[in-house]
């Protein structure tokens, strides 16, 4: 390789070092699953698969079950994606084509500063404001009318999946947001003419382009909120209640692997350690598939937009 | 002779570039004009002018008037919405949209703005535009299949379909043959004769002999001027300015 010619020395010293550092990053993710599935295999073990579907949590019988976890990290982010998701197209829609360029940037910037906040800090806000308002003027009212439904059935205490969806909405909301734009951004300004040249309003143009578009590239980015939302921990932990049982009412207090994690690690032994290495395990598998699909589905996107239709 | 663009003096800038000087022309009813010139002469500007195109683009802005019957297209009275209803485009790349089939593609522009038409009302539509845009007998039998699957040729004659599917009275079209082989853009200028009995057309081209062949007028622009304005067989016999002449005789553009 030295002989390649011209090469500076140095030059490939800088290029044998950042190959290694690359290497580094690589090792250590290896590393990461390998110690993971080496300390989870006491419970995996004992409990197999019943694991996924055990709802007990018992550390006095030495029972364990990641079902409540699962459910309440799943519903939460499944919350976050169903609030976010409008919220974030329709923000990039405003930015990119409605707004005033005076009002682009800062609009733009704020949304994306959102990321930038640590998640305690969401965690905070959540249970200082978000928790009392939701449960006074949304939670109250909805169980009071319409409690019969098995979704909203009270009573509500305030800290609830709701809860947890709704903050991590937010929290995710500056990624879907940022990645909407750049898709929107795809879309070849001989579609839009299209539609306008038929006699189509603005309304109508985004509409058929972002239909004819966009829904690969927004589903990818809400695939990649979604790998945000559930590996959340801090600020889930939080506002969710930290009770692990399933309550089929968004209302009720539930509890997600993340926040399991955090809360018991630090006073567990034996078998339970090993069991929520497990769930450490069961989490780092389903963010890297979603993570992994996520990529998948934009980098697909990238490639037929750049093929130039 | 009815008139149906009078352009009076029209200028238009992108920011503080000036892109047209003052054209002055008509477009005659049931015509086809063409609106020749070499590269960066204005001639696209001015014909996005016609069905305001150019109402997306930041910092562009035009002086003078452009009458449709009568009214300034640039007025306030006229929405852009319905003045495109009536001023039809075809681009220079056949843009079909990718999800939609070849039915679809023709059928978008009659469920825009709320309209509600029955199904077998769009369906006669769809057939009579294909059948207008010679392409009815080629695709009759593959409606289903998506508008991309056509070949490039047949993409344009898509768009023109879906264009005149909306019913407009004025046919803009911007160098619409430039990216299809000799066969297709035999075809297309066909279809401009046969268009034209019905609707006013105005094509961009900057190939003279196309110009020559498609026209009933021709306009001559460079450098964002109107250099000439006539029928076709004068203008290329027997040009009044030594531009046009020195154009035409391969000069120059």
């Amino acid at each position: 390789m030295a002989t390649r010619s011209g090469r500076n020395p140095k030059d490939l010293a800088f290029e044998k070092a950042s190959a290694f550092f690359a290497f580094v990053v690589l090792f250590l993710a290896a590393l990461l699953f390998a110690v993971l599935l080496r300390e989870s295999l006491p419970a995996l073990r004992k409990f197999g698969a019943r694991f996924l579907v055990s709802g007990t949590w018992d550390p006095v019988a030495d029972q364990f079950g990641a079902l409540p976890f699962i459910y309440g990290t799943l519903v939460s982010s499944f919350l976050a994606i169903l609030i976010a998701v409008p919220l974030s197209v329709g923000a990039a829609i405003f930015i990119d084509e409605f707004a005033p360029p005076w009002l682009k940037k800062p609009v733009s910037f704020l949304a994306e500063l959102l990321a930038a906040i640590p998640s305690v800090i969401y965690g905070l806000w959540g249970i200082f404001i978000l928790v009392p308002v939701l449960r006074d003027y949304l939670m109250k009212p909805v169980t009071k009318y319409l409690g019969w439904i098995p979704l909203f059935k009270g009573p509500a205490y305030g800290p609830s999946v709701l809860a947890a969806g709704v903050l991590l909405s937010i929290m995710i909301v500056p990624f879907i947001l940022s990645v909407s734009r750049e898709v929107l951004a795809t879309v070849p300004q001989r579609q839009k003419e299209a539609v306008l040249s038929l006699g189509g309003t603005r309304w109508e143009m985004l509409r058929i382009v972002i239909g004819q578009h966009c829904i690969p590239g927004i589903f990818g980015a809400t695939v990649l909120g979604l790998g945000r939302a559930l590996g959340e921990t801090m600020a889930v932990t939080m506002v969710i209640g930290n009770r692990p049982e399933i309550f089929l009412s968004v209302f009720q207090q539930g509890y997600s692997m993340a926040a399991v994690i955090a809360n018991e690690f630090n006073e567990a032994g034996g078998i339970q350690l090993s069991s929520l290495i497990l769930i450490g395990l069961l989490l780092f598998l389903v963010t890297f598939v979603v993570n992994l699909a996520a990529k998948w589905i934009l980098s697909k996107m990238v490639a037929h937009a750049s093929r130039g239709i | 002779m009815e008139i149906v663009f009078d352009i009076r003096d029209l200028s238009s800038w992108f920011g503080d570039h000036q892109i047209l000087k003052k054209i002055r022309m008509q477009i005659a009813k049931n015509s086809v004009t063409s609106v020749m010139g070499p590269s960066g002469c204005g001639k696209s500007t001015f014909i996005r002018c016609l069905n305001r195109m150019h109402d997306m683009t930041p910092g562009f802005r035009t002086e003078g008037e452009i009458l449709l019957d009568g009214v300034n297209v640039y007025s306030e009275r006229i929405d852009p919405v319905y003045l495109r209803r009536r001023v039809g485009m075809v681009f220079q790349q056949p843009n079909p949209f990718p999800r939609m089939s070849v039915f679809e593609n023709v059928a978008v522009g009659l469920r825009l703005n709320g309209r509600n038409m029955s199904k077998a009302d769009i369906a006669e539509v769809v057939e009579r535009s294909l059948t207008m845009a010679a392409l009815w007998n080629e695709v009759k039998d593959h409606l289903s299949q998506p508008g991309m699957s056509l070949s490039g040729g047949q993409q344009q004659r898509l768009c023109i379909a879906r264009a005149l599917a909306v019913a407009p009275e004025v046919l803009l079209m911007d160098e619409p043959c430039s990216a299809l082989d000799p066969m297709s853009t035999a075809k297309i200028e066909e279809l401009i004769e046969d268009l034209s009995e019905k609707y006013t057309i105005a094509v961009v081209t900057h190939n003279m002999q196309q110009a020559a062949r498609i026209s009933d007028n021709v306009a001559f622009f460079l450098m964002g001027e109107l250099i000439e304005m006539d029928k076709s067989g004068k203008i290329f016999t027997n040009p009044s300015d030594k531009r046009t002449e020195q154009y035409i005789t391969g000069r120059f553009g």
